[in-house]
Formats: C-alpha cells, sequence, structure tokens
C-alpha cells in the first residue's frame, strides 16, 4: 500500500511539474491541479496509513490516541482542498484575463518568436 | 479616574481622534481644529492633572500583558522626565493645532492633515511613556512614518515629496538599527522593561556588547535628532506645512533622539566610546550647522540648520557624561523647545502674509506687523542667548560644562573655543533673521502686501514668547521645581546642587556669553552685505551637500545596480523563472540527504490490496493522460484531472479520512465545473496546425522532463520513506483526540480542530476564500474576451440554424430544450441537495460533514440550478446575493469569537452543551456550531460568487456581440 500510494504521489509531482514547465496557461492550470493532489496526499501520509479507524471518538468512552487516525493532518488538508478550489478559480480568471487582454494564453502574454 | 488608565487615555485619545478626523468631510476645517484641539488640551489637562503624585518622586505605570513569554508588554510608565516631555508634547500639540486652523487655506484637504498630526503627537506620546523596550520602537518607527506622511502632505509638490521620502528613508533606517539595538540591550539585561534596564547600568557598560548597542542605539537617536553625519533630512523637511514644521522642531520628533539618549543616559553615559562619538557629532552638529544657518536665504532653511546646531549643543552636553551636564541638557530641550516653536510659527505668519521666505526679498516688515515683528525678535533674542530669556540660562550652563576636564585629550581646551564660535555664530544667524526680515527699506515685489495675521494665529506665538521671558527672568521660581522633578527622575541619587538663577557674578561663562554676543554681532555686520544678494548655502562648499550625496547613492542603489542585477539575471519569461524555482527547490529537498545512507524499510505496515493497486493505476493513468493531453485536448485532460482527483477522494476513504474525502468529492464536482466554464474563453488549439519543433524546444522538452521525473521519483523516495518508518514520533494528535469530545463538545476530531481548536486558523482561512472570491469578481468585471470568442459557440449555432430551417420553430427553442430531462432532474433536487447540506452540516460537529461540505454542497444545489435553466430564468425566480452571504459568514464567526469576551474568555473560545428538541432528540449545541455557521454561509457565498461570475461572461458577451453588429452596421 505504502509503496503504491508514494509511486501514485510521485507521478502526480512529475507531471504536475512537467505541466508547470510548459508554455500554456491551460497546462499549468491542470499542472496545479495534479500538483495540489499530490501535496495533499503527501501531508496526508506523514499522518501515516491507518484502514478503518477514522478519528471519530465515542461520547463518554475514555479516549486512546494509538486507537484513532491522526486528525492533525486531515484538518490541515481540509481547509487546503477548499483554499485549493479559490486558488484555482483566481488563476483561471487570471488567465481568461490575460488571454482577453493580450490575444494570447502563452504564459508570458506574447507569442514567442519564431 | 484613577493614574493607570489615565496613562492609556494619554496613548488612546490620539489615535482615536486621528480616526475620528480622517471620517470628517473635507472642508470642516473648524470642526477638525475643534476635535483636534479639544483632544490635544484634554491630554494636557491629564498630564498636568497627575503632576502632584509625580513630583512626590513616584512612577506611574500601567502595564497590559501582550506577549509575556516574550517579556513584550504594554507597558506605560512615567516618571518626572516623561511628565516634562508629555507637557511639551501635549502643549505645544496644542498650540499647534491652533495654529494650524488659521494657517492652512481652506482649499487644503484638512482631514488628512488634522489626523496625521493627531496620529504623530500620539506616537511621540507613546515614546515618552513608553516602559517597554520594544514598545517604544514601536513608537519611534510610528513617528517616522506620520512625520513621513506629514512632510508629504501637500504631496503634488516634488520638494514635499523629496523631503518625506529622504526623512523616512533615514530616520528609518534609524529606527531599525535603534531596534537591533534595544534587542540586543533586552538580551544583556534579560528583560525589556524600562525600570529594569535603568537598574542594570554597570552590567550593561561592562558587557561585551557594549560597543555594538552603543553603536546601534546613536545610530537610531542621531539619524532622529538629524545629527551630523545624518542632519542633512531635517532642511529638506522644511517642505512640510509651517505648523508640522514648528511641531516637528520643538516638542517631536528630533526631540526624540535626545530624549532617548537622556532616557538612557544612566545606563550607557560615562565611557569613552560613549564621549568620542556622540561628543564629535554633537560638536560638529553644533559648530557647522550653525555656521550653515548663516548662510541659508530660506526662513525656514535658517531655522532648521539653528534646530540641528542646538540640538548638537544638547547632545554635546549629554556626551559630558557629568550629571551637571545632563542638568543643562534637560533645561536646553525645554527652552529651544518653545522658542523654536514660536520662531517656526512667526516664519509661517511671514510666509503666509508676505507669499515668500526667501530673505533676499523680505525687509522692512516690522512697520506692517509690529507685534508679530517684536516677538520674533525676543523668540531669536531667547535664541541667541540674550541675558534674561530662557536660552541664556541653558547657553550659560553649556558653557560652563565645556570649561571641565572631560577625556583628558587635546578636545578639551578646544572644547571652550569651539563652543564660543557656535554661540558667536548663533548671535549671527538670529540677527541675520530679524534685521533681513524686519528692517531696512520697504520691501518690494512682494507676491502680496503683507499685514498681521488674524488675532487668534499669534495667540501660540505670544504665549510661548511669554514663557521664554518669564523663564529667563525668574527661572527658580517658575520653572525650577518642574525641571528639578525632571531632573531627578533621571539622575536619581546623582542629581547634583545646581542653581537657575540669573545672575552668578562675573566668571568665565559670563566673559565667553559676551564675547559670543559681540563677536556674533561684528560678524553679521560684515558679513551683511555679501548674505543680501549670495547664493543658498555656505560659500566654498556650497556644492558639498549631503542631500545630493544621499541622492546620488540613492539612484545608484535603487536604479543603477537594481537595473544592471535585472538586465544580468532576470527575464520576463515564466518558463525559466518556474524551472529555476522547481530546481532550487529539487536541490533543497535533496540537500539534507546527502551522504546519508538511506535505509528503506520495505516492510509495510498495511499489507498489500490488489484492488489499492487497480486503483492507483487508474489514478496513474489518468494523471500522465492529463498531462500528455493538457495541450490540444483540453476537455480530455480535465476529465483526466478529475479522475486523479476521485482516486485521490477514495484513497481518502481507505486510509480513514472521511471527512477529507467528501470535501474531496464536492470541490472535485466545482472545480469541473469552474474549469468547463473557462474553457469556453480559450483559442482553438489544433495539433496539425501548430507543430513547429525544432531541436530547441526539443532539448527542453528532454530538460524538463528529466527534472519533472527527478522530482516525482524525490517525493516518491521521501514519501515512502516516511510512510514506512515505523513509529510515530509523540504528536499532538494526543491531544486533540483525548479534549476533542471532553473540551470541545463533538466526537467528529478533525471537526472539532477546525472550529474549536484551531478556531482562529479556521477565521483566517475563510477570510482569504472571501478575499479570493472579491478578487475574482472585482477581476471579472472587467473582462474582455478575445475577439475570436466572442461568437456564439459552435453548437448552439448549429442549434439555432436547424431551427431557422423548421418554419414551426421559434430560434432560440432546441436551445432551450437540449438536456431537457437531466434538466428537470436537477431542478427537482435543488430542495434535496438542500436537505443534504442541512444534514452535512447538523451532524458535522460529531460525524464526517462540518460547515465546508455543507457550504460547497449548497453552491453546488445552486449551480445545478444555473446549469439547468439560463442563469437569466434562475435569476428572474432565485435572488442569490451572494457578497452579502460571504460578509454574513465572515461576520457571524467573527461575532462568535467575540462573544466568548463577553464571559471574559479570549477570542474564539467556544461552550458546548446538549439541548433536547422534540421529534429530533438530542443535538449537540456548541457556540462553534454558530462559528461553523458562519463558515458555511461564507463557503456558499465565495463558491457561488466565483462561478456565478464566470457563467455571466456569457450574457455579457451577448452584449458584446450586440455592440460589435451595432458597430459594424453604422460603420456601412
Amino acid at each position: 500500500m505504502e509503496l503504491i500510494l508514494s509511486l501514485g504521489i510521485g507521478i502526480l509531482v512529475g507531471s504536475g511539474v512537467w505541466l508547470l514547465l510548459r508554455p500554456r496557461t491551460y497546462q499549468i492550470i491542470i499542472g496545479l491541479g495534479l500538483l495540489s493532489y499530490a501535496v495533499n496526499l503527501f501531508i496526508f501520509s506523514v499522518g501515516r496509513l491507518v484502514m478503518d479507524r477514522p478519528p471519530v471518538t465515542q461520547a463518554g468512552v475514555r479516549v486512546d490516541p494509538a486507537a484513532f487516525a491522526d486528525p492533525v493532518p486531515q484538518a490541515l488538508i481540509l481547509t487546503a482542498i477548499v483554499i485549493g478550489f479559490a486558488t484555482t478559480a483566481l488563476f483561471l480568471v487570471i488567465l481568461l484575463a490575460a488571454r482577453g487582454l493580450t490575444g494570447t494564453d502563452h504564459v508570458d502574454g506574447e507569442e514567442p518568436d519564431r | 479616574m484613577n493614574s493607570e488608565n489615565l496613562l492609556l487615555l494619554l496613548i488612546l485619545l490620539p489615535f482615536a481622534g486621528s480616526a475620528l478626523a480622517a471620517l470628517l468631510p473635507a472642508n470642516a476645517r473648524n470642526t477638525e481644529a475643534w476635535l483636534s484641539g479639544c483632544i490635544t488640551i484634554t491630554a494636557f489637562a491629564i498630564v498636568v492633572y497627575l503632576y502632584p503624585s509625580i513630583s512626590a518622586g513616584e512612577i506611574l505605570r500601567n502595564e497590559i500583558e501582550w506577549l509575556p513569554g516574550s517579556d513584550l508588554n504594554f507597558t506605560l510608565r512615567m516618571d518626572g522626565f516623561a511628565w516634562m516631555f508629555s507637557i511639551l508634547v501635549t502643549g505645544i500639540g496644542f498650540l499647534v493645532v491652533l495654529y494650524a486652523r488659521y494657517y492652512m487655506s481652506p482649499e487644503d484637504p484638512v482631514p488628512r492633515f488634522f489626523s496625521f498630526l493627531l496620529a504623530f503627537a500620539g506616537a511621540m506620546q507613546g515614546i515618552v511613556i513608553s516602559g517597554n523596550l520594544i514598545l517604544l520602537a514601536i513608537f519611534w518607527e510610528l513617528t517616522s512614518i506620520f512625520s513621513f506622511l506629514l512632510i508629504g502632505y501637500w504631496h503634488h509638490n516634488t520638494a514635499a515629496r523629496d523631503g518625506a521620502r529622504m526623512s523616512l528613508i533615514v530616520t528609518g533606517t534609524g529606527g531599525l538599527c535603534l531596534l537591533a539595538g534595544l534587542v540586543l540591550l533586552g538580551y544583556i539585561t534579560d528583560s525589556y522593561d524600562l525600570d529594569h534596564v535603568l537598574a542594570a547600568g554597570n552590567t550593561i557598560r561592562e558587557h561585551e556588547l557594549y560597543v555594538p548597542v552603543l553603536v546601534l542605539i546613536l545610530l537610531g537617536a542621531l539619524t532622529k535628532s538629524a545629527q551630523f553625519p545624518f542632519h542633512f533630512w531635517l532642511p529638506n523637511a522644511m517642505a512640510a506645512p509651517t505648523p508640522v514644521s514648528a511641531y516637528l522642531h520643538s516638542a517631536t520628533m528630533v526631540k526624540a533622539g535626545v530624549f532617548l539618549l537622556t532616557r538612557l543616559w544612566p545606563v550607557l553615559s560615562g565611557t569613552d566610546e560613549w564621549f568620542l562619538l556622540l561628543g564629535l557629532a554633537g560638536m560638529s552638529s553644533l559648530l557647522l550647522s550653525a555656521y550653515f544657518a548663516i548662510f541659508q536665504q530660506d526662513l525656514k532653511g535658517l531655522l532648521a540648520y539653528s534646530t540641528i546646531s542646538h540640538l548638537g549643543l544638547i547632545t554635546t552636553l549629554l556626551s559630558f557624561g557629568s550629571p551637571l551636564a545632563a542638568v543643562a541638557a534637560i533645561f536646553h530641550m525645554l527652552n529651544h523647545a518653545t522658542f523654536k516653536a514660536s520662531l517656526f510659527m512667526a516664519a509661517g505668519i511671514i510666509d503666509h502674509e508676505a507669499g515668500t521666505r526667501d530673505m533676499r526679498k523680505l525687509s522692512g516688515l516690522f512697520s506692517f506687523m509690529p507685534i508679530t515683528a517684536t516677538l520674533a525678535m525676543v523668540a531669536s533674542a531667547a535664541m541667541a542667548g540674550v541675558p534674561l530669556l530662557n536660552g541664556f540660562l541653558s547657553k550659560e550652563m553649556f558653557f560652563s560644562e565645556t570649561l571641565g576636564q572631560h577625556s583628558g585629550s587635546v578636545l578639551d581646551s578646544v572644547l571652550p573655543y569651539a563652543a564660543t564660535l557656535a554661540g558667536a555664530f548663533s548671535v549671527t544667524y538670529s540677527i541675520r533673521f530679524i534685521h533681513t526680515v524686519f528692517f531696512g527699506p520697504k520691501p518690494l515685489g512682494l507676491p502680496r502686501e503683507p499685514h498681521e495675521p488674524p488675532h487668534w494665529m499669534r495667540r501660540p506665538i505670544e504665549f510661548l514668547v511669554l514663557a521664554c521671558l518669564i523663564i529667563g527672568i525668574v527661572p527658580g521660581i517658575t520653572i525650577g521645581p518642574y525641571l528639578h522633578t525632571a531632573v531627578t527622575s533621571v539622575l536619581r541619587e546623582y542629581t547634583p546642587l545646581y542653581s537657575l538663577a540669573v545672575w552668578h557674578g562675573i566668571n568665565t561663562p559670563l566673559i565667553m556669553s559676551m564675547t559670543a554676543l559681540i563677536g556674533g554681532a561684528l560678524l553679521y555686520l560684515m558679513l551683511q552685505n555679501y548674505l543680501a544678494q549670495s547664493e543658498d548655502g555656505p560659500p566654498g562648499i556650497r556644492q558639498l551637500k549631503g542631500q545630493r550625496i544621499f541622492e546620488r547613492s540613492l539612484v545608484t542603489l535603487s536604479w543603477r545596480w537594481a537595473r544592471w542585477m535585472e538586465d544580468t539575471f532576470g527575464t520576463q519569461r515564466l518558463q525559466p523563472q518556474l524551472f529555476l524555482v522547481i530546481f532550487i527547490a529539487l536541490i533543497a529537498g535533496c540537500w539534507p540527504f546527502l551522504g546519508t545512507d538511506p535505509a528503506f524499510n520495505l516492510e509495510s505496515t498495511t499489507g498489500m490490496d490488489p484492488a489499492f493497486a487497480v486503483l492507483w493505476g487508474i489514478g496513474i493513468a489518468c494523471a500522465l493522460g492529463a498531462a500528455y493531453q493538457a495541450k490540444y485536448h483540453r476537455l480530455a485532460a480535465l476529465i483526466l484531472m478529475g479522475g486523479a482527483g476521485l482516486v485521490t477522494c477514495i484513497t481518502f476513504v481507505w486510509f480513514s479520512a472521511p471527512d477529507l474525502a467528501v470535501t474531496q468529492l464536492l470541490v472535485e464536482i466545482v472545480t469541473t465545473v469552474l474549469i468547463l466554464l473557462g474553457l469556453r474563453w480559450l483559442p482553438k488549439r489544433m495539433e496539425q496546425i501548430d507543430d513547429a519543433t525544432t531541436l530547441i524546444a526539443r532539448t527542453r522538452r528532454l530538460r524538463d522532463f528529466v527534472l519533472a521525473v527527478s522530482c516525482g521519483g524525490g517525493m516518491t523516495l521521501i514519501a515512502y520513506t516516511i510512510m514506512t518508518n515505523a513509529e510515530l514520533p509523540e504528536t499532538i494528535a494526543g491531544f486533540f483526540l483525548e479534549r476533542a469530545y471532553s473540551e470541545g463538545g463533538g466526537s467528529n476530531v478533525v471537526n472539532v480542530i477546525l472550529v474549536d481548536f484551531r478556531g482562529f486558523d479556521t477565521f483566517g482561512e475563510i477570510t482569504v476564500l472571501g478575499i479570493v472570491a472579491l478578487t475574482v469578481y472585482a477581476l471579472l468585471r472587467r473582462f474582455r474576451p478575445a475577439p475570436d470568442s466572442i461568437e456564439i459557440p459552435e453548437q448552439q449555432r448549429i442549434q439555432n440554424d436547424f431551427d431557422d430551417r423548421h418554419p414551426n420553430r421559434k430560434v432560440g427553442e432546441t436551445v432551450h430544450d437540449y438536456l431537457m430531462v437531466p434538466a428537470v432532474l436537477m431542478q427537482w433536487m435543488f430542495p434535496f441537495i438542500i436537505l443534504l447540506a442541512v444534514y452535512f452540516f447538523l451532524r458535522g460537529h460529531d460525524l464526517p460533514g462540518g460547515g465546508f461540505a455543507a457550504g460547497i454542497t449548497l453552491a453546488i444545489g445552486l449551480l445545478l440550478q444555473y446549469l439547468a435553466s439560463d442563469t437569466r430564468w434562475v435569476e428572474d425566480r432565485l435572488r442569490i446575493l451572494p457578497v452579502r452571504w460571504i460578509g454574513l459568514g465572515l461576520l457571524l464567526a467573527a461575532l462568535t469569537g467575540m462573544g466568548s469576551w463577553l464571559f471574559g474568555f479570549p477570542f474564539l473560545t467556544s461552550h458546548s452543551t446538549y439541548l433536547e428538541i422534540p421529534l429530533i432528540g438530542k443535538i449537540p449545541v456548541a457556540t462553534a456550531l454558530f462559528f461553523d455557521l458562519g463558515v458555511l454561509l461564507l463557503v456558499v457565498g465565495a463558491t457561488a460568487l466565483m462561478l456565478i461570475a464566470i457563467a455571466h461572461q456569457s450574457i455579457r458577451s451577448h452584449r458584446a456581440r450586440a455592440i460589435e453588429s451595432a458597430k459594424t452596421q453604422e460603420d456601412d
């Protein structure tokens, strides 16, 4: 499981980085999306992989911290997911506005000299 | 009210007044003046009221905890010396306000002026009564900032802008040095508390860091007090409105430097370094600036240089390290404030009534404004040190101090002569000021016909000049007791015996005074003709201006070097920049592992599940596919990215993170819709058209590919090493798990962390979310689509053509009927989605769900309506005001947080209980629930605002099309 997930994270990062270095704005927005999955999964995995033990305690029962998945990375990622959406939206709008103003979707706002 | 609260009030009043003044209408000159006047006079009254306890030797304190762990408290502390300065700050502040009422013209935007002036007074008051070194540094910087704003008040004027910038750079840099010095001082004495520091004089002087501390603090103080070689900013600051100059030069700003030197005098003085550094700076300022002042042609310029010179006198006195010299220094601060404020005000009146400050043009004004002239004469006589005026007394004390032994070097024998010479210079420029302006022939070619100013404009000067006279004639019974209070609070057990009498018999200081008076007068007679037509500035070294050197270095540093750096290392292109950033990140990430032997633990703790392998097989394929397709097949790339997102989501479910899975799934939906909405505005791109792969492009791709693979591989290694590292170190997870139910009242620990334990973080995050949404909205208001995207999409065109061909169909019907069945379904689902959102929200505290998930769900519900029918149809039936949702959500979250203040708990302390509701049963009601509701509202608002704003673009493009076609018709 760990091997598969870490391979998955690696591929997501690789694809994301590759797209970040591409010249078209749309490629970058997809790249950032993939990269944010990878980062979220990585932070999540720092809390170790735990199955069937969600951090939902039972009322009135003494809590044994070892019996639950780590809630801290989860709380961190939860807001990160939402903020990630917001920044994607912001980037999309800038992308569209830049395209409207410059007439091109190249990241530099102008087509490279050929 | 007790004295502690009064101290706090002294700080709060001016700042509150400043905020209020800023809100008044632009032409409310009288209201502004009344407000500012009331505030300064109230502050003055408070200071006066505090005198009985101060004179009894008491030190008033008010300590409010701020960061007690770092020994950083909001400590206010007033002793005799601080009291004396508070009188100056508030008293002269009041007079300046009164004067400014008549000085500022009705066209000036007065709210800005009075607002800055009050805030500046508050900052200065803060320096004076700070009881904590760091707090003092904060107020110190505030005075720099507000003086910058005040000097640049007439910002349409180049001189004002340059002067303001120069003063900010010089005093701001000095302020940073001061902060470093104060931090070191706190390190040496182990406390930032002023009382603690003042009691540790010997520790400080013997510490090995004494010299760095001294140099840093002196840099701060000397830049502020405009001492040589940092003096050049002060003459340039005269571009400020004259009331500001009067205030800056008398009670505030430049006095802050000498105030601090006096404050720290007991612990820093008495060493050779102190004497040499401070003495040299002081003597050079005293002598050079007095010399420069003689040759100024601008009235305010003359006064500015004389300020530097007089502050040099104070600095020199402080450098001696003898208690008697310190007494003289404190006394001179007071005297200088009175006569310099009145002189600046007089100069302002002359400028105001005659229309110029150039001494080559001014002449014979005595007959036009006899009263102002008389007042100015008395004040400048005080500046020159004429007997029976206050300036004489402190200057006499200075002369007698220069006669003593200080370092045993040649400096000792030079000092009395240098002091006498500087005294003579000050007599010369004082006579020049009076003689050129008020005497001689009638002025020719003045811009205005001069006359006496309004009655009340002169009142402040009259008052100050009266003070000069009274203190000068009967010092012992007027100023004596107050001065003594100030002196004893600084010098404590070292307070020397001194007498403030006018007549001490014929002694060396008196002879020095007389020499200076006669010599200065003779010098003026000699220079009179030359000065009548000379250029501005001292002869010989006119070219050598501190200002010019400063500006040259500024240009070199911030323009030439910056340009060179940019040309050499910079690029405007994004790709190389991103490449470098990622490359450096990769190197930085690998750095710690260099030379270590990575021990991989190949034993998995969670076993292996083939289903999971298949799942990630799909995920990996999606990621690679998205990377491959993003250029030419955008829709495919978007779908593939969504696939990777779903795999991520399932992974969260797999490894016990239901909350994340829910949120991820919902966000995935809105992200996809968002990008779908954007796709329409992107240019067409065909694989066949632009396929020009040159060798360079191929190499670049190979390079990028290698980097991408290295990053991916590195992340795999790190992630794998971490995940298989068997033992988790002790983390804070246990703390949250154990206390989630007992203290947060909820069993879903992730949600309790978000809305309770780390509620403040969440508050910040939703604020960011709101800001981003508003930014998106604002950006789209100005959105102009590219010309080739304005046309109706191809599909709609085909559908409309179809309607056109059939006589029994109206154009637009097909578009409308398109996806009819799903549209009806989506409309029917609306109430159920709302129900789902409510369900998510209510169970959030105990089970997976919560405000974030519920908010996005609700937003999706709204969004589906937009998808199902066209925008106008929805908006005719459903009024959504997302901006209000955002505002309401933020407000609710903030109010919930503040609610805990009512019960005396810190911001966002939550309280929880269970409520029995018929039919539904027991539900948990924590105040955190309201906070979560705020989160929900904001998330709905933000998501809806962004998506609707983008969706609206298609309506606007209808309009753009209409305008376009109207134009073409007109052209035809």
